[in-house]
């Protein structure tokens, strides 16, 4: 504590002119760059289990699966891709669930800013994981033997599908994180709806031996659907179908939770 | 339960705009539970207001409306002339709200914690780094500005929390249970500061649960409970409206505690309020005659005691006065 107090402490201050939406939109994105340079364990949760789940599948199943670990790696890695953009939204839940458990959303919401700019502030912070992790597992991919047929523009369309992708799933998570104050439970209830969803797909094999009922799920599957369109991307050229099916969920997801969001937001 | 009307020494003619606060018959409810029941308020500008009350009373909810953080069931109100639902942007551009429990990202370092606010609210560049700068130098956290938040002490967060409300200078500082949690001597730093922010024009809405609190900082004193206000005033005015004196005594025996409360209601009407141990009574005493017949009274009959005195009601006697029970039970 000062003792001597000076004449200027808590002296008046001139106010700025009142910044825009955008304006408040990227201090929010700072800050979630801020959270990747303070909280690099983040960086490493994101990636490990992709890398994992690539090294085994392809290693431990590849060979039976596709006949070569080679061979394997060229079927899955684009699904792997999507499994973990669709699993990396749930961390802006997360951020979320604590934000509002310690207090700081009353700070925002008390602030004369665009009232849907911390949440801009995640999906900067989403944008950028999936960036990272996509590209961690890529260079790991082409180590490894993987070859977009595609080549440098297929990848690049592949990654803005993926970011798509993240964008849409990443509501599920918003909502969840407006609704349940802890962080852990969050994880929780958004792994416990998307594993099921993710391991029912064609990301791993390729639905043929599968039963007759599971089969017609894993053929709707939205999950599926982008892993297809991913795939196709990064290989031999994807069809309007294919991206337009891809993004059919992604869109819903946004159309019906964006606005939940925001009337949430509100209410609260 | 003995209410008291509210104490009406407010001028009743005061506009609307040129209050700091103005709120007529808020409410709140969740669910079932009425947490803010029709409170009106009336803050002049410039002074140190206190909303004093035990837990779950209603005070952090009616901050949290005036705040804008949350929208009232009914009742109107401005906040420095500006309409709570109408205009709620203006609202926030006048005030400054510091909540309960420290809202800061406990991942980012204190300075920032700040750059990240001064940005919010339009400080650019050099601008908002001289700004995060200033209130850290203010409130001296200039040592530990570039450690994460995670690691400061409770003083240290409360600190930087006051500061993170005082990027702008706010027409009203709302601060809920600024010093809960604190030690001693933290919390006389905080009140340090209160005082002086409050010296430089800002208007403060203050919630405690301590009665010394209030008694120390505030001009005037709002005790509500069970979501409505009891009672409004200077803490001088509250204390007058509860009796002249209050009469203690400790008894030697605690097993007459029965006996020796019955014969001080019968002399001196009211109740006698226990404390924490049996043989320790306080009972309000309107007059030093009145508790001297009420004195002998007790040796007449044979109790003896330990210790008295008449001293000034404490305003957590007022508050038992006022609604029949101590803080601490509610």
């Amino acid at each position: 504590m000062v003792d001597t107090l000076s004449a200027t402490r808590f002296a008046p201050v001139a106010r700025p002119p009142a910044p825009s939406a955008l304006s408040n939109a990227l201090v929010f994105g700072w800050r979630a760059v801020l959270k990747f340079r303070h909280v690099p364990e983040q960086l490493f949760d994101l990636v490990m289990t992709p890398i994992m789940f690539t090294l085994l599948f392809t290693f431990v199943f590849g060979g039976a699966l596709a006949g070569s670990p080679r061979d394997y790696l060229q079927f899955f890695l684009p699904g792997i891709l999507v499994q973990t953009v669709v699993f990396n939204a749930v961390y802006s839940g997360m951020g979320l669930s604590t934000d509002l458990s310690k207090g700081l959303f009353d700070r925002f919401r008390s602030l004369p800013i665009w009232p849907l700019a911390p949440f801009a502030g995640l999906m900067v912070g989403d944008i950028l994981r999936h960036l990272i992790a996509a590209l961690i597992i890529l260079t790991i991919g082409l180590v490894l033997g993987y070859r977009p047929e595609a080549g440098i523009l297929g990848v690049f369309a592949a990654l803005l599908l993926l970011i798509a992708i993240g964008f849409g799933t990443g509501w599920i998570f918003i909502v969840l994180g407006l609704l349940i104050r802890t962080p852990m439970t969050v994880m929780t209830i958004g792994f416990s709806f998307l594993f099921p969803l993710v391991f029912a797909s064609n990301i791993m094999v390729d639905p043929g031996t599968m039963p007759g009922w599971l089969r017609s799920f894993v053929d709707i599957n939205p999950v599926s659907l982008m892993a297809t369109a991913i795939r196709a991307l990064m290989g031999n050229g994807a069809n309007f179908h294919q991206i337009a099916l891809a993004l059919v969920a992604p869109a819903l997801l946004t159309l019906t939770l964006a606005p939940m969001t925001l009337w949430l937001y509100r209410k609260q | 339960m003995s209410l008291l009307a509210p104490i009406e020494a407010t001028p009743s003619h005061a506009d609307a705009a040129d209050l700091a606060i103005c709120a007529k018959g808020l409410c709140k409810r969740f669910g079932n539970v009425r947490a803010v029941d029709g409170i009106d308020l009336e803050v002049p500008r410039g002074i140190i207001y206190s909303i004093l009350g035990p837990n779950g009373a209603g005070k952090t909810t009616l901050m949290r409306m005036l705040a804008t953080i949350t929208t009232p069931d009914a009742g109107i109100a401005t906040v420095m002339g500006h309409d709570l639902v109408a205009e709620p942007q203006a609202v926030r551009a006048a005030i400054a709200m510091t909540g309960q429990f420290a809202s800061l990202d406990e991942d980012l370092t204190g300075r920032e914690n700040l750059l990240l606010l001064a940005r919010l609210w339009g400080f650019r560049g050099r601008a908002a780094k001289a700004r995060a700068d200033d209130l850290l130098g203010e409130f001296d956290l200039m040592d530990a500005a570039g450690k994460q938040v995670k690691s400061y002490s409770g003083g240290m967060r409360r600190r930087l929390d006051i500061a993170a409300s005082l990027i702008i200078t706010p027409g009203v500082l709302f601060l809920d249970e600024p010093t809960t949690g604190l030690d001693p001597k933290a919390r006389q730093g905080v009140w340090r500061m209160i005082r002086e922010m409050a010296a430089s024009d800002v208007t403060i809405l203050l919630t405690t649960q301590y009665m010394e609190e209030a008694d120390q900082l505030a001009e005037r004193i709002a005790v509500i409970d069970h979501g409505r206000k009891i009672a409004e005033g200077t803490s001088r005015e509250l204390k007058a409206a509860t009796g002249s004196g209050c009469l203690h005594v400790a008894l030697v025996d605690p097993a007459r505690a029965d006996e020796a409360a019955g014969l001080l209601e019968a002399r001196l009407g009211g109740t006698a309020q226990r404390h924490d141990e049996e043989a320790r009574l306080s009972i309000v005493a309107h007059s030093p005659v009145e508790a001297n017949k009420a004195l002998a009274a007790l040796m007449a009959s044979g109790i003896e005691l330990g210790d008295f005195a008449l001293s000034n009601p404490s305003l957590d006697e007022v508050f038992f006065a006022l609604t029949g029970y101590p803080t601490s039970e509610s």
